[in-house]
This record gives C-alpha cells, sequence and structure tokens, in this order.
C-alpha cells in the first residue's frame, strides 16, 4: 500500500456515485493530485469540502497510478469569500486557471506557496487584486510563459520599459521600440512593481497576463479557451473599477 | 438470482434507484411480490401513469403532469415573488417548509467551472423573461451556500438588480444545531448575520 501525508488546497469536487465524491487538490510536494473522499457527498464533509479551503490530506492507494483514496480533514475554510461577488470571483478564477493549467501529479512547490499566500491575501480587499495580478504573472513564470522585464531586449539597456512583445514576453523601451511600438503590447506599470496598483492599473497588467494565458499557454497545452471563470472576474473588476 | 428473468429484471431496474443496491433491491422486489395487490399493481399503475404524463412546467421548470405547473396556475401565488432554486428537490423542500407562498423558477443546475456548464446551459434566460412578462417585485435566490451555487447567485443578481429587488436565504446556525459541532465557515456567516434582540 502507497500512503502519503501532505496540506492542499481543494481546486474541485464531484459527485462520485451516492455517498463518495472525487476531489482535486493543489499540494506542495505531490501538484494536481486527485482522489476519493469515502463519504465525501454527505452532510458531514460538505461544508470541509469546499473549492478553496486548505485541508489535511492523507492518501492511500495499491498502486502508485491509481486514483487512491483521500482522507481529509479541515485547515482553514474560504467560505467567507461566498458573500462578495468580485472575491468569490477571483477565488473561481485562481482554482480553475490551476485546474486547467497544471498538469497532475507534478509539483510546482512555489505556485503552491503562491496560491496559498494569494487566497489568505482575500481578507484584504486594496491589496488581493494586485496579488491576483503577480501571482498570474508567476503562473505563466512556473509554466515556462514566463514575462522578462529585466532590460530592453532591443537595446539591451534599463531604459524606461514600454512594451511587452507578444511573442516572447520580453520588455522592450520606447526607444528600442521604435516604428514597431504598434504592433507591441503597452507595458503597465503594475507588472514593473511600480505605480499605484489601483483597478486600472492592475487590468491592464490582466491584459497582458491574459494574452499569454490565451496565446501560449492555452493554445499550447491543451488548444482549449481559458476557463470562463477568469472573463467572469475581469468582468466584475472592471465594474467596480467603474 | 431469482426463478425468472422478468423478476431479475425488475431487481436490476430497482438497484439503480437512488439508496438501492442489488441487495436492498431484491428484498424491496421480494415484498413487492408478496403485497401484489396491496402495493405491487397500484404502484406499477401509479408508474405506468407518471410515465405517461410527467413533464416539465414550461413556466418555471418544475416537475408535474401538465405543460403549465399547478404552482404557476394558482393565482393566489402570484404575490410577485420568485424564488429561485437549483433543482426541483430545492423546489420541493421550500414547499415542505410552507413559508414560501409565492411562486418559483428552477434553474436546473448551477454555473460550473468544472463541468463546463454555462448561464446558456441553465433556464437563466427564462428567469429573465418572466421578471419582465409577470408583474414581479422581489426575487428571493435561494441557492446552495456553495461556491458554485454563490457563484450563480451572483451572476444572476448582478442581470437583474438594476429591474427588481433581490434578496437570498440567510446563512448560520441551523435549527437544533449546536456551535462545537459547526464548520468555520458557518460560524463566520452566522456572526456576520447576526441579529440584535
Amino acid at each position: 500500500m502507497i500512503e502519503w501525508r501532505d496540506q492542499g488546497i481543494l481546486l474541485g469536487t464531484r459527485r462520485h456515485g451516492e455517498t463518495s465524491a472525487i476531489i482535486e487538490v493543489l499540494t506542495e510536494t505531490r501538484g494536481l493530485h486527485a482522489g476519493i473522499v469515502r463519504g465525501g457527498a454527505g452532510r458531514r464533509m460538505a461544508p470541509v469540502l469546499q473549492p478553496g479551503a486548505q485541508i489535511d490530506l492523507s492518501w492511500k492507494a495499491r498502486l502508485e497510478d491509481h486514483l487512491g483514496t483521500f482522507s481529509v480533514e479541515p485547515v482553514r475554510s474560504r467560505t467567507s469569500v461566498l458573500s462578495d461577488r468580485l472575491l468569490l470571483a477571483g477565488m473561481a478564477s485562481v482554482l480553475s486557471l490551476l485546474r486547467f493549467s497544471l498538469p497532475e501529479r507534478e509539483a510546482h512547490p512555489a505556485l503552491y506557496h503562491g496560491s496559498t499566500r494569494l487566497l489568505d491575501l482575500f481578507q484584504h480587499p486594496d491589496l488581493w487584486p494586485l496579488g491576483y495580478l503577480r501571482w498570474e504573472m508567476d503562473l505563466l513564470d512556473d509554466l515556462g510563459f514566463g514575462l522578462d522585464l529585466s532590460a530592453c531586449a532591443v537595446l539591451g539597456t534599463n531604459e524606461p520599459l514600454s512594451y511587452v512583445s507578444p511573442r516572447t514576453g520580453r520588455a522592450v523601451s520606447a526607444l528600442g521600440a521604435g516604428d514597431w511600438a504598434d504592433r507591441l503590447l503597452p507595458l503597465p506599470d503594475a507588472l514593473l512593481g511600480r505605480g499605484t496598483g489601483d483597478t486600472q492599473e492592475v487590468l491592464a497588467g490582466l491584459r497582458v497576463t491574459g494574452h499569454f494565458l490565451t496565446h501560449h499557454l492555452a493554445a499550447g497545452m491543451v488548444q482549449k479557451p481559458l476557463p470562463e471563470a477568469r472573463a467572469r472576474f475581469i468582468d466584475r473588476l472592471e465594474a467596480k473599477g467603474g | 438470482m431469482s426463478s425468472t428473468s422478468e423478476i431479475d429484471a425488475l431487481i436490476d431496474l430497482m438497484a439503480r434507484l437512488p439508496g438501492l443496491g442489488p441487495r436492498s433491491a431484491r428484498r424491496a422486489v421480494l415484498h413487492l411480490i408478496r403485497q401484489r395487490g396491496r402495493l405491487l399493481q397500484p404502484l406499477a399503475g401509479a408508474m405506468a401513469e407518471v410515465a405517461e404524463k410527467a413533464r416539465e412546467c414550461l413556466n418555471c421548470g418544475n416537475v408535474g403532469t401538465s405543460d403549465i405547473c399547478d404552482i404557476c396556475t394558482d393565482e393566489t401565488r402570484a404575490n410577485g415573488q420568485i424564488c429561485v432554486v437549483e433543482d426541483v428537490a430545492d423546489l420541493w423542500a421550500m414547499e415542505r417548509g410552507g413559508a414560501f407562498r409565492g411562486r418559483y423558477h428552477v434553474l436546473g443546475g448551477t454555473l460550473s467551472a468544472l463541468d463546463a456548464v454555462g448561464p446558456e446551459d441553465l433556464r437563466i434566460p427564462k428567469l429573465m423573461d418572466r421578471v419582465t412578462a409577470e408583474t414581479i417585485s422581489e426575487v428571493i435566490l435561494a441557492l446552495n451556500a456553495t461556491v458554485d451555487g454563490q457563484t450563480t447567485a451572483h451572476y444572476i443578481a448582478d442581470r437583474l438588480e438594476s429591474r427588481v429587488a433581490l434578496s437570498s436565504l440567510a446563512q448560520g446556525v441551523p435549527i437544533g444545531g449546536e456551535l462545537d459541532y459547526l464548520d468555520d465557515g458557518t460560524i463566520s456567516a452566522a456572526l456576520s448575520a447576526r441579529k440584535r434582540l
């Protein structure tokens, strides 16, 4: 019998038979992992198995490639976001993107810790949208589509950077862009860790990360559109930003 | 294994019902056969009738035996309130409580990123039509207190908040519930929704 124990973020639950549930979790050492929770569809476990929850997991299976069964203990519930439209949309976007983009059973410890920090940041209404933007940059970085904003890709200098190449993800200065400027993506201050980090700046940053999520990550991996939850989150953020 | 294939077929079908397995299906079928006149024949007749007549209400999505269900045709329930529920089972639960005297709207599910269920897969467009066509003063969102349920509630609220009064069911300590046994999410929701005595 193969067994391990870890903590994880619950990404999704679906009913399995009458009483059980199949859950998907993101853990530090095992990455995205699925398993059955016996009694997971019951009344006692339903509040624990809400997406976004931090849970303690014990996994057991006869063979490594079996689906296996989880024993679950609650660590931290994040159901306080349920009553807030923007927070709930933000959390749904995070969970959907993780489930969409990560391969199964491949550890991404930095992304796991970043995701946990972001979900905990949801208690700070002024900070988390900027934290969300940084998290999308980390997601791209972790999966090999990171933006290189260290220097101008054309001149190699640290002149004020104004654009991002939609193809390579490298930053370009206004001088380096020259006549090509209209073919490049504008580089918002929020991506450089500058500016006020207000909603409009975050939205501008999300347009850039959205380009790379759609045209590089999604197109390259599974040829599927990005999860609808991300678009719904951006709609809500735009409505908030007025 | 019974002595005839017809009975085996009945056991197989019964075993597919929620809450029944092969063993309990065998017990139920044996009981029905022993009570043939009192149970089996009336049950068969009732099932045949329901199989022929049962249909979804074209207005609200409730299950009934006519195109428009009894609740939708009852004029005393046209009080300007629509209670939106996820499933027919939720409608029946509300009716058991007997506290609501308006009409219902059954969505037929919730938005779900995991199962790729979008707004067009639910009866949300029909709800928008009803709010316009019927004289509705309040829409009560009685959706489950889950991530998918509340995502759906917020989606509907976004589309209706400028047109009609919106409310949702309270969240908190259930009747007979003990704090020690409640999860922390329920306790924090109950605390947020506390009321002055």
